[in-house]
């Protein structure tokens, strides 16, 4: 539990966009992941707020093939 | 106090965003000791979200000088900015641009080398005439440049970081001196008293406030509501900048370029309403036409969607090339957001809170300045604003892109700076006396309550959907007045809620609902000064006044927690050096 709390605060950015998604995706997605996926979740957290928005976007692709998968993920589950 | 831990610097300095890692820079580069507390990881600050630029008169690309950029700056705050303080930091832009460029700021580039400037609306050559180029810029991302560069100096200047702190109260004495505040690590829940001799507040704008909001969810206004509670007034909060399109329930900006492409806006039958409200200009009309129709068409129920709460934007008439080709970015954050595509499918929109004009009232070296008896603005000892968190005030009832960027970076480093004379004259710590920290305390334990009581997250959503319903961009008496009976409610209601989670570990519905408690004062602070002012100026457009009233209005409005009063102060007319710009009518 105390994991995931700091994980929500570690979605807290400088972005509305970042937030926005991260939220859903806590919200929605996260519990899904298995430990290794949940840790690459909490190491993406540690990019900065701009490349994070480049991803997020879809305007680049992470060249990493788990980190691209996650970022999908995590775009899918935004909630319209 | 006995009990809590106690760290002792010369500044403390509460918010990590440009305008506190600005000033932190100043101070530890002068061997000052300083301590920054942010609630999230400093370069995790909104400061980021700036993307356009910082204006400084280089004239790298077009001739330009500070004095056209001033007159821009007075006339783009409808006369309300306060013109010493605009001279001032017209003056130095050159010079703090050309120092982050030191500090390892990748400005873009002329092919001549220089630093790269592009136009923005509201500024011009010679006092009003052909568009100057003014904005400096390091691509698209100007803001988070700034801060990681900023950042990045104070680790090797050894500024002192508290990161995940959240800062819950200032503390001061009986004679009235600030002494720093009371903090809690959010990781451990752990309180701290941060004790200096001079503490600085740096902690942003409160979009939050707002429903549809531009901001990041960090933008709460926290050193706003901590000035309030320790008896300082807020300048001019019923100055709020709103953009026309954000996307409805979100707030993303969509950007004007959409419309300038041909895009347009329709309400619930299809009709494309801005042939009413500007025959001429339609959907290109100045922003504040286009919000208050939108606005309009809502309350007369011609709004779109379940709740019938917005109207749509339209381009796929443009075609799917124009579209991918043309507007992009747009594209990519419809798509993310709301998986449709805006090459088939119109886009929900409603005006979108962006930016706090009002503030903590300063003088231009940062000083907090209030009215004390005979004298309008007396410095208050130790206490220090800058930022979006001030009201300084250049940006009077309306700000210019490429101007906030520039406040932060000149009041920063000004306010640093009369920080350093201050220490020198201080060189010990004032007593913090016995019971300071205690209604800070109080504040904090008082979340330990156990017990039902209304939800924090749900009063949060009503405060912004009022704030949203009754002070946004369409105001007058009756609504304004049925906003601020709403919000007065909510703050009494703010007091019987509680929260489920009493853990000390990460409790983040304890950050949350002391978030909420500072939203509700600025709420008030916003709702009862929009309702005190009868004109139009700027970003305040009243229906019942539709006209600027320089003979009544031409003053600062200072709203106190105190009674929830209104008090007024005279605009500082006067410039440095030159000659005062009189108020004209502001046409472009």
């Amino acid at each position: 539990m105390s994991d995931l709390a700091r994980l929500r605060w570690k979605c807290r950015r400088g972005l509305l966009e970042l937030d926005l998604l991260f939220r859903d995706f806590l919200d929605h997605g996260y519990a899904q992941l298995d430990a290794e996926q949940s840790a690459r979740f909490d190491a993406l957290l540690d990019y900065p707020d701009a490349v994070l928005l480049e991803w997020m976007m879809g305007r680049i692709t992470p060249t990493d093939t788990d980190v691209a998968r996650l970022v999908e993920q995590i775009r899918s589950s935004a909630r319209p | 106090m006995s009990g809590i831990p106690k760290r002792s610097f010369d500044t403390l300095i509460i918010g990590a965003g440009g305008g506190g890692l600005r000033a932190a820079l100043q101070l530890s580069q002068a061997d000052a000791r300083v301590a920054v507390v942010s609630k999230v990881f400093p370069t995790r600050s909104h400061t980021v979200a700036a993307q356009g630029g910082v204006n400084a008169a280089l004239a790298n690309v077009v001739p330009d000088n500070w004095h056209w950029h001033m007159f821009d700056t007075v006339k783009g705050s409808d006369y309300l900015g306060d013109q010493d303080a605009i001279e001032y930091m017209c003056r130095a832009a050159p010079r703090v641009v050309y120092e982050l460029e030191h500090f390892g700021v990748p400005f873009s580039r002329l092919d001549s080398g220089r630093i790269y400037q592009r136009a923005f609306g509201g500024q011009s050559r010679d006092f009003g005439g052909d568009q100057a180029v003014r904005t400096c810029a390091a691509a698209d991302r100007t803001g988070h440049a700034i801060l990681h560069s900023l950042y990045q100096q104070n680790i090797r200047a050894r500024t002192h970081f508290f990161d995940e702190y959240f800062a819950i109260d200032l503390l001061k004495d009986q004679d009235g001196y600030f002494l720093g505040a009371l903090a809690i690590e959010i990781a451990t829940g752990e309180p701290i008293l941060i004790e200096a001799k001079t503490t600085l507040l740096a902690t942003g704008g409160a979009g939050q406030l707002f429903r549809t909001n531009t901001n990041a969810l960090v933008n709460t206004g926290d050193g706003m509501a901590m000035a309030l509670r320790a008896g300082i007034p807020l300048q001019d909060m019923e100055f709020f900048q709103f953009h026309p399109t954000g996307i409805a329930g979100k707030g993303m900006l969509i950007t004007e370029g959409v419309r300038g492409e041909g895009g347009y806006l329709i309400n619930a039958d299809g009709e494309r309403f801005m042939e009413r409200y500007a025959p001429n200009a339609k959907d290109l009309a100045s922003r504040d036409v286009v919000s208050r129709a939108i606005a309009t068409e809502v309350r007369e129920g011609r709004g779109v969607g379940p709740n019938k709460d917005h109207v749509l934007l339209k381009l796929d008439h443009l075609g799917a090339d124009i579209v991918k080709k043309r507007l992009p970015g747009i594209r990519d954050t419809v798509m993310t957001f709301l998986h449709i595509d805006p090459a088939e499918t119109p886009i929900p929109v409603f005006p979108t809170a962006h930016y706090t004009m009002g503030g903590i009232p300063t003088d231009r070296f940062g000083q907090v300045v209030v009215p004390v008896q005979q004298g309008a603005e007396e410095p208050v000892p130790g206490l220090y604003a800058v930022g979006e968190c001030a009201c300084v005030s250049v940006h009077g009832a309306n700000r210019l892109g490429g101007n906030s960027l520039l406040d932060i970076l000149v009041f920063g480093r000004a306010a640093a700076n009369h920080i350093i004379d201050q220490l020198a004259e201080q060189r010990y710590h004032r007593p913090i006396p016995e019971g300071a920290a205690d209604a800070a305390m109080a504040r904090l334990s008082r979340w330990n309550r156990q017990g039902k009581g209304e939800s924090v997250p749900a009063l949060r959503r009503e405060l912004a959907r009022v704030m949203e319903d009754h002070c946004s961009v369409f105001r007058n008496q009756e609504v304004l007045q049925q906003g601020r009976d709403k919000v007065l409610e909510i703050r009494e209601r703010l007091r019987d809620a509680c929260i489920d989670d009493h853990s000390q570990v990460f409790n983040t519905a304890r950050i949350e609902a002391m978030e909420l408690e500072n939203l509700v004062e600025i709420g008030v602070a916003t709702v009862t000064s929009a309702l005190a002012r009868t004109e139009s100026r700027g970003a305040h457009s009243r229906i019942d006044y539709p006209e600027r009233d320089d003979a009544r209005w031409m003053r600062h409005s200072l709203f106190s927690l105190d009674g929830d009063k209104m008090d007024y102060k005279p605009v500082r007319m006067k410039p440095l050096t030159v000659d005062s710009f009189p108020p004209k009518k502001r046409t472009y």
